[in-house]
């Protein structure tokens, strides 16, 4: 799959999701955190990302650990996003 | 155009969304021997029904002695009597059995000491019409509607239930008779336009939450079959009454819990005043929530809000002990941090009333059933959950009925599908020559359009008019200035443009269509809302206040009736609301007073 289709599928799983707030801040993560990510980290994302809501939630407001260490980071940058 | 400019594909029934109610419904076709296709925009258990956490409602009595016909007086006084009361009583009567009935199929309820469904008790839910209140609200933790909708997922996939997933429905197809054949729709992974071709259709798409500015509905509620049923010469009922949230996060709409103002949340204006002292002067912030919203946006029209364009009001915790917040509040703080760019202990946080659920809807019986402007069935067609109105919310939704709607009406919508195919009353019909003409067409314009709109500028256009002109508190000549904004979006919308004009996963493509949805609520939202010379539940006009004459500004000589927009020429009629329920005695009109 091309770029263009990639970003797009990720785009759609990320701003059409179950939560208002995931898809405030996975939408925001996309435009502004993504495009710096490293291959392993992007990856990491995508799997996040297919995660659901009440999954990863928990995740990013720090009421459960990640046990992959990517993942882990991803989840860090994930916390700090500030939709505004 | 002939029929096979796109493949067709042929399915007993076609289901349109796979949250709650289309997932109840699929289990009864499935299970039922009927052929059945789901389509949904995202993966099912990503649908909307999520994001319910309250609970569902059944007179099951666990706690504390409790009756079907207690939970259908509060149902009918909640709609402010606008609800239809054999509708209601059917949903209040089935209400303990699909709840048992989900209970078997793996429901994860919270449970009594006994192994019984723990019910917990919910603002409006009362015991003997009105006295007291009772425990009503069956639950599992915070996650009900995660749980119920993962319950009703498995059991679809036990029953075969074909998925179409990320798959956008553009139109319904009918024949020169009205019936419903099915829907047209769009497969995003490949762009393909394909027909599914169905002796019955249910639509189950949910809410249209985003047509507002500041909305709690995630993205994914667009109104889908709102749209396509309105471009289909349906009409859409009693689109004026749409419940709001006091304190949504100004510009993101997550909700700030009212549990924020009974830690000792305080609400300020842009001259920092306690301004609900004026409105309210014994509960003051933790009045109503009616009387709350009004306030805050009687605040921001009268110049007194926040920000550079005073357009926000403030929610204040900052004199609240840093440890009790940390304590109390933390997931508030959370939320404040990521959605507001600010930390509450030390600033406050910027709110407005946020649009939370879609009272009215696609016009049902208590079957399921669409029915025209007559009352007769529309052939083939069906609808349940936010998208239909059945009308058990008339005015206002009652807490926990959104849940209990979706099982009920997702049921008896697939039973009477079932019924109809058995007794040959829907059957394969022909599909017309010209059936895609329409769709193709659409697309086609999408496709070819030059020099035209953004969609992303005039989907916030659509949403900030209906936030201004259209919110939870209404004015007179807002609203006709509203009714004339939203006809020149319109035109902005029939010329929307689009760069990527490929086919594979063309997500502006999606979004563009969505927002030929959304401008049809719009327009029904506002017309609606700005014909009825009345306040009732959650339609609140300043021009119809509280008089002896007119309690709460309800006016029942000229205003009791429901509506009826139709997309043809955007015209209003009006039907009178069913009074006379199943089998017990009319639940009389009187004033609505908590």
């Amino acid at each position: 799959m091309e770029g263009r289709e990639r970003i797009n599928r990720l785009r759609w799983r990320c701003t059409r999701r179950a939560m208002l707030e995931m898809d405030l801040l996975l939408g925001e993560f996309l435009d502004r955190i993504y495009p710096t990510l490293g291959p392993a980290q992007a990856d990491a994302f995508v799997v996040l990302a297919d995660m659901e809501d009440l999954e990863l939630w928990p995740l990013i407001n720090g009421s459960s650990e990640c046990a992959d260490s990517v993942q882990a980071e991803v989840v860090a940058l994930l916390r700090n996003v500030r939709v505004k | 155009m002939s029929k096979q400019s796109i493949p067709v594909r042929k399915f007993d029934a076609v289901i349109v969304g796979a949250g709650g109610s289309g997932l109840r419904a699929a289990i009864q076709l499935s299970e039922g021997g009927l052929k059945t296709a789901v389509l949904s925009k995202v993966f099912p258990t990503r649908s909307h029904t999520v994001a319910a956490q309250g609970g569902v409602s059944a007179s099951l009595g666990n706690s504390e002695e409790d009756h079907w016909h207690w939970h259908m007086y509060d149902t009918v006084k909640g709609s402010d009597w606008l609800g239809d009361q054999d509708a209601i009583e059917y949903m209040c009567r089935k209400a303990p059995e699909v709840v048992v009935e989900l209970e078997h199929f793996g429901m994860p309820f919270d449970r009594t000491d006994e192994g019984k469904i723990y019910q917990r008790p919910f603002g409006g839910h009362m015991s003997n019409f009105g006295e007291k209140p009772v425990r009503r609200a069956c639950a599992a933790a915070d996650r009900t509607g995660h749980a119920m909708l993962h319950a009703l997922y498995q059991r679809n996939v036990r029953a075969n239930t074909q998925f179409f997933v990320e798959w956008m429905a553009l139109d319904l197809i009918r024949d020169e008779s009205g019936q419903v054949l099915g829907v047209i729709a769009l497969e995003m992974e490949t762009g393909e336009v394909v027909a599914f071709h169905a002796k019955a259709t249910i639509f189950a798409t949910g809410g249209a939450g985003r047509i507002y500015y500041s909305s709690t509905n995630a993205f994914i509620n667009t109104g889908d079959g709102l749209g396509m049923a309105a471009r289909a010469g349906i009409p859409l009922e009693d689109m004026e009454f749409w419940q709001f949230h006091p304190t949504g996060v100004a510009g993101a709409g997550v909700l700030i819990t009212e549990g924020v103002r009974g830690e000792g949340g305080i609400l300020r204006n842009s001259d920092n005043e306690r301004f609900m002292e004026r409105y309210a002067p014994n509960a003051k912030d933790l009045a109503s929530r009616d009387v709350v919203s009004r306030a805050m946006v009687t605040e921001i029209n009268e110049g007194r809000g926040c920000g550079p364009n005073k357009d926000f009001v403030l929610l204040d915790i900052t004199h609240l002990d840093p440890a009790t917040i940390m304590k109390r509040l933390p997931g508030i703080r959370e939320i404040s941090i990521q959605f507001a760019g600010i930390d509450p202990i030390q600033a406050p946080i910027p709110v407005v009333p946020t649009c939370h659920y879609q009272m009215g809807g696609i016009p049902t019986n208590f079957k399921g059933q669409v029915v025209s402007a007559d009352g007769a069935p529309v052939k083939g067609f069906y609808a349940a959950g936010e998208v239909a109105c059945a009308s058990v919310h008339g005015a206002n939704r009652l807490g926990t009925n959104s849940l209990l709607d979706l099982l009920v009406f997702g049921k008896s919508s697939g039973d009477s599908v079932i019924e109809d195919v058995a007794s040959g009353d829907v059957t394969h019909r022909d599909l017309p020559a010209d059936f895609a003409e329409f769709t193709l067409a659409r697309l086609n314009r999408l496709n070819t359009q030059t020099g035209g709109s953004n969609v992303n500028e005039t989907r916030l256009d659509l949403q900030r008019t209906m936030q201004k002109h259209c919110g939870v508190f209404r004015f007179k000549d807002m609203l006709a200035e509203g009714v004339d904004k939203i006809v020149e979006i319109e035109k902005a919308v029939a010329r929307t443009e689009i760069k990527d004009k490929s086919q594979v996963w063309n997500t502006a493509r999606v979004e563009a269509l969505e927002l030929d949805n959304l401008i049809e609520v719009a327009k029904a939202t506002l017309v609606s809302a700005e014909a009825r010379k009345e306040s009732r539940g959650a339609h609140v006009r300043d021009d119809a206040p509280d008089t002896p004459e007119n309690p709460n500004g309800r006016d029942d000589v000229n205003w009791h009736k429901h509506t009826l927009w139709q997309r043809e020429g955007s015209s209003l009629s009006y039907k009178p609301v069913t009074m006379t329920p199943l089998t017990v005695e009319t639940i009389a009109l009187k004033t609505r007073s908590y």
